[in-house]
């Protein structure tokens, strides 16, 4: 597939000598759906809003479908943007919110009527075609957002942080919608958000952003699996942080010593040396805590005393203190754990396995978190 | 006492104040007005009627018809002209001018002669557009001129000058606050969707910041209406605004009840304005929210 957006070593300087973007490269396939993730002032959004033209690079290219469009305005790209807060015109119709470009772009009436009814039935809001935004709720005037930038067949859809104002339950209707709608279209998609869930749910490909660059890009499972650095296992998902010292590395695994305890990590991690000191990352999810007595197989364990445990509706959070001081979680799914009836209680002493490819070691000088 | 009792009382003892100043001095005042306007002449003084004698004077003699003509030309182009200025002015306060305290200073520098005296500010005008003045210096001085010329003060162009030069912060300060409430996605949103900025100014920043536009307009009318100070410092024979006329029935002339008469016409037409206005407002009324 082809590179529908390319954009090359683009930096953003604002007056003041903030840099939001710092030499930023990236390809967007055609037909992708792509999310920037990242928190406040990670240059997600400006990244976007260049893309959109709403921003001039101060440094680097924009192509958009082979095109150099890095000077051209907004209104002479074949892009279009949902905005975080719908900026429907609050004086014209949702019908001529939706005909708006293609009327000022000279099209015949006889044209933009039927374009502007098929739009808002794939939205599913034909019939508030003669309603003013005004009467309608966030989540609509979401579709008629959406509706106004797919009528002009955009090449790329561009998505400013669109469901942030919505509540929780809607949010992730919209999310699934999105998602189909983008399947039926083919069109590519850009999103921004600083909600991971969102993206992790959506995504083709997920691009984690940190201070104007790019810290991963990588589909949602090797993001949420192999994170590239601490910053994204943190932003991503729930990790338990564990300090320690490399004892042992050969080509495809090292050992750290953790307090009492020995972890071991495989995958590509011939990078480190002995006595090195490491950080290391595991999901709170991927343990498991044995029945007595039962085999670990090929798991390493650690071991521990049972602190609390909490209640999260469709999961437990047991926090294990494996060393004084040292809480270690680990996420129970209930329905597993009640078929088993092997919830531990309070004050237990209890055996965790886990397999060493979910570990993830860091230098502590990668450790952007603390 | 009981609650309810107490709540109604603190209700009465704070509503009172301002409704006793308003019956006092300004219903009161406008019912004795009223009262006179049907009141005959009778020189010296004039004698309790209710006659409509004064209103049909109005209506016939085309002295008044003439002045009010002229108030009303008068007023609607100081209104246009105070729109040609304050327009443009505070579209490049609100989306040109970037530092945020630049814009607070030239908006503050546009508020500020309000507090100065209003008959300073008219007075002005005097010594830049009189035959020795400013104006006529420098013509004469760059050779444009040979002699001072006095076509410029003294007939209603002064008068157009001196009072939007007054009255052009009432347009600013309206016009401004509609501009900047227009979310600046909007204007991304138009551009986005393939629209040049030209067009993007006619459909969406013009129509949203018409209620400004409609509020400096009443504003500039009905102030322009009721003035008579620029029509006595710059006016001239030609000047006389309706309010000069009511200004001398209650004084050189003597004629309370006409004067009286005049005033009542003069509010209904301010009053007729301003609902006129207020229903635009509320027709075209966008919720921006």
């Amino acid at each position: 597939m082809t590179n529908i957006i390319e954009i090359q070593n683009v930096s953003k300087t604002y007056p003041g000598a903030i840099r939001a973007v710092d030499d930023l490269s990236l390809n967007v396939k055609e037909g992708e759906f792509v999310t920037f993730l990242g928190p406040s002032g990670c240059g997600k959004t400006t990244t976007l809003r260049m893309i959109a033209g709403f921003e001039m690079p101060t440094a680097g290219r924009i192509y958009l479908a082979g095109e150099d469009v890095t000077d051209l305005p907004p209104y002479e790209r074949k892009v279009n943007t949902v905005f975080q807060d719908y900026a429907l015109f609050p004086h014209m119709s949702i019908r001529e919110n939706v005909g708006y470009g293609l009327k000022v772009a000279g099209m015949p009436k006889s044209e933009i009527a039927p374009a502007v009814e098929e739009t808002l039935s794939t939205v599913g809001l034909l019939d508030k075609a003669d309603a003013r935004p005004g009467n309608l709720s966030g989540g609509q005037k979401q579709r008629v957002a959406l509706a106004r930038a797919l009528v002009r067949k955009p090449k790329v859809l561009l998505l400013d942080e669109p469901l942030s104002a919505l509540d929780a339950k809607l949010r992730e209707a919209m999310q699934v919608e999105l998602k189909h709608l983008h399947q039926k279209l083919g069109i590519t998609f850009v999103f921004v958000t600083h909600d991971q869930k969102e993206a992790l749910v959506m995504s083709d490909r997920v691009i984690v952003m940190e201070r104007g660059n790019i810290v991963q890009s990588g589909t949602p499972d090797e993001l949420y699996d192999h994170p590239a650095s601490p910053y994204v296992a943190d932003f991503i998902g729930n990790s338990n942080r564990l300090y320690g010292k490399v004892v042992a590395a050969d080509t495809d695994q090292v050992e750290v010593q953790v307090g009492p305890h020995k972890i071991r990590s495989t995958p590509g991690q011939s990078r480190f040396s002995v006595n090195e000191d490491v950080l290391v990352t595991i999901r709170p999810e991927k343990v498991r805590i044995l029945n007595q007595g039962e085999d670990p197989g090929d798991c390493f364990t650690l071991t521990g005393k049972v602190q609390d445990i909490l209640f999260h509706g469709s999961s437990c959070r047991v926090e294990v203190e494996i060393e004084p001081g040292t809480l270690f979680d680990v996420d129970v799914q209930l329905a597993l754990a009640l078929n088993a009836s092997n919830l531990p209680a309070s004050g237990d002493d209890v055996v965790l396995a886990m397999n060493s490819e979910i570990v993830s070691v860091f230098r502590l000088s990668e450790d952007t978190v603390r | 006492m009981k609650e309810a009792t107490r709540q109604k009382l603190t209700t009465y003892s704070v509503v009172s104040g301002p409704f006793l100043w308003t019956i006092i001095f300004l219903f009161i005042p406008y019912m004795v007005m009223f009262t006179y306007s049907f009141y005959l002449k009778k020189f010296p003084t004039f004698v309790p009627a209710f006659e409509f004698v004064n209103y049909i004077t109005i209506v016939t003699d085309p002295q008044y018809f003439q002045v009010l003509f002229r108030t009303a030309k008068i007023a609607i182009i100081v209104a246009l002209s105070s729109l040609l200025i304050a327009y443009p002015l505070s579209y490049v306060l609100v989306f040109k001018i970037q530092s945020k305290q630049l814009r607070t200073a030239l908006y503050m520098a546009v508020i500020v002669p309000l507090w100065v005296s209003y008959l300073l500010r008219a007075y002005t005008w005097k010594t830049i557009l009189g035959s020795e003045g400013v104006l006529n210096s420098f013509l004469v001085w760059s050779g444009f001129l040979d002699a001072p010329t006095d076509i410029f003060l003294y007939n209603q162009f002064s008068m157009v000058v001196t009072l939007t030069y007054i009255f052009v912060p009432f347009m600013v300060m309206p016009i401004y606050m509609a501009l900047e409430k227009i979310p600046r996605s909007m204007i991304e949103a138009s551009k986005d969707l393939g629209v040049g900025p030209i067009r993007t100014f006619l459909n969406v920043t013009l129509p949203l910041s018409m209620p400004g536009v409609i509020a400096g307009a009443t504003f500039t009318i009905c102030l322009t209406f009721g003035d008579f100070v620029a029509a006595f410092l710059v006016g001239g024979p030609n000047g006389a605004m309706i309010a000069t006329i009511i200004q001398s029935q209650f004084g050189a002339a003597l004629n309370w009840p006409l004067g009286a008469a005049l005033s009542i016409v003069m509010l209904v037409i301010v009053l007729t304005i301003i609902s006129l206005s207020d229903r635009l407002e509320r027709a075209g009324r966008i919720d921006l929210d």
